[in-house]
């Protein structure tokens, strides 16, 4: 499903992000990323839907080769991979419902369509009491979820989450974890980067461990640790 | 594109330009200057042609008789005149009857010159066949005796087409400097909605909308201004335009002179004005995407 092989990530200041880095995720595993602060974790993140290019190596995602793909066709992918982020990104104008049927409009889905999948999505994250309410109405919990249901409205087969629990708390962070791996268990892929120890130790994936852009380790059902 | 889609930008398009309310007032009102003076100079020019085609189809050519002819000189040079080639008929206007014009159009002032004071010449209106053959006629009477000088519509004609080209290009000079400012407000316009909408650029990035679907509504906007932008001046020129035709025709009447009727005329000048004010918006609007607008 994606794969790197022998990638190397330098921005333009100079700064090697990803050394030498290769690696493979099957469709429908559930990956945690972690890492210290500044390791690669976000660009490692950020080349799966080519948000960076890579300087060395190739990335594929699905049928998708990012290095040699064309421009033009970079929305196709992003259709594929959906991104959570830590801070939601929700448009402050627009209610629950709005937000999520806004990812829906801009592929010009059907409004039948639209209203269909938002409430499934909503039923999901179980928020589906408040459509109405805007972002600034809900708890910080509550925006992650509306989030995570636009970020899955259109079906990616990827999920990619940047630190979708960084802001929350224990008990809300648990709640997310749960819909991600309900959403997990439906066949998407999750690709989840995380400081959280307590919750990488409880719900127990892959791991992979990121530090000075290598993989220092790479295991099955593992603990989050690693050597600062 | 889905018809559906197409409404949406359009809708997207005009909530930008209420948001950003003085922004688009500013690049609307740019755009409607330019376009009344690009209106206005070419109602202008096209009727100033228009006059000076219909003084050169005139046929006739006024000849002025030296004052230093005799009477049977004078009558002599009217036998020449009928004896020429293509001239249908020789008319004779003196001095008197042409001060009395003169009075006539510009007024009593002009009454001080009567008798000895009159500085006009005997004329003869010589008609030729066909405004083609005036230029020739005049030239053949030109090295005629007692012909002080020949005057044509022709070379009125001539001097009116080369106002035309000054206006012209002087018009021309002002418009192009205002289009470049047009140009540069939409274009500022469109950046500052770009920035303001920089959130939902990304999530529709994000979720894989297509350039052009993000794109679109920027376009849209500036040529929505550009349209608005015309539909000012428009108007303004029509009923500019309608009065002055009214005004004028009536002067004209009796005389072979037209402006160039409203019906077409006008339909075409706004149709043009349209034209201009979306392709200025849409252009300014194109700069800011490019620059501003990374998808």
């Amino acid at each position: 499903m994606i794969e790197m092989k022998n990638v190397s990530k330098v921005y333009g200041n100079g700064i090697t992000a990803i050394h030498d880095l290769s690696v493979q995720i099957e469709q429908g595993e559930f990956v945690y990323v972690v890492g210290p602060s500044g390791a690669g974790k976000s660009t490692f993140m950020r080349l799966m839907y080519r948000e960076v290019l890579p300087t060395k190596g190739t990335v594929s995602v699905g049928d998708f080769d990012i290095n040699e793909m064309k421009e033009k066709n970079v929305p196709f992918l992003r259709r594929q991979v959906g991104v959570v982020f830590q801070d939601f990104k929700l448009l402050p104008t627009l209610t629950v419902f709005e937000n999520i049927a806004y990812a829906m409009e801009v592929l010009e889905k059907s409004t039948r369509q639209i209203e269909a999948r938002v409430e499934e999505v909503l039923k999901l994250v179980k928020l589906e009491h408040k459509t109405d309410m805007y972002p600034n109405e809900l708890s910080g919990g509550e925006q992650q979820r509306v989030a995570i249901a636009r970020a899955i409205a259109n079906m990616p087969r990827v999920l990619v989450a940047d630190e979708p629990t960084g802001n929350l708390d224990p008990d809300t962070s648990a709640g997310i974890m749960k819909i991600l791996e309900t959403i997990n268990a439906q066949g998407t892929t999750i690709i989840m980067a995380t400081h959280n120890s307590e919750i990488v130790n409880k719900y127990k994936h892959r791991v992979i461990v990121i530090d000075d852009g290598r993989i220092t380790r790479d295991e099955e059902k593992g603990g989050y640790t690693y050597e600062n | 594109m889905k018809i559906r889609t197409v409404g949406r930008h359009i809708k997207e398009g005009f909530k930008s330009i209420k948001r950003n309310g003085w922004m688009s007032f500013a690049a609307i009102s740019a755009v409607a200057i330019t376009l009344l003076l690009v209106g206005g100079l070419i109602a202008t020019v096209m009727n100033i042609n228009e006059l000076a085609a219909d003084i050169e189809n005139d046929v006739s050519v006024r000849v002025y008789v030296d004052l230093a002819a005799e009477e049977e000189e004078q009558e002599q040079l009217q036998k020449d005149l009928e004896n020429l080639e293509n001239v249908e008929n020789v008319a004779f206007s003196s001095r008197e009857e042409e001060l009395e014009n003169v009075v006539g159009s510009y007024g009593d002032t002009f009454e001080l010159y009567q008798g000895d004071q009159n500085p006009l010449y005997n004329v003869f209106i010589v008609d030729t066949t066909s405004p083609e053959e005036t230029s020739k006629v005049a030239k053949e009477i030109e090295p005629m005796d007692f012909v002080s000088e020949v005057n044509y519509g022709g070379a009125e004609a001539d001097r009116l087409f080369k106002m035309t080209a000054t206006i012209r290009n002087i018009g021309g000079i002002i418009i192009i400097a205002l289009i470049f400012t047009a140009i540069f407000l939409i274009s500022n316009t469109i950046r500052i909605t770009i920035f303001s909408r920089s959130t939902e650029i990304e999530i529709m990035k994000l979720v894989g909308a297509t350039n052009w679907f993000i794109r679109w509504p920027f376009l849209i906007e500036g040529a929505l201004i550009g349209f608005i932008g015309a539909v000012i001046p428009s108007a303004a020129l029509w009923f500019i335009y309608n009065s002055v035709y009214g005004a004028v025709s009536g002067f004209f009447q009796g005389t072979y002179f037209s402006l160039l009727t409203p019906s077409p005329f006008m339909y075409q000048l706004i149709l043009l004005l349209t034209g201009i004010g979306i392709v200025i918006g849409a252009t300014g609007s194109a700069l800011s995407i490019r620059r501003f607008l990374k998808v």
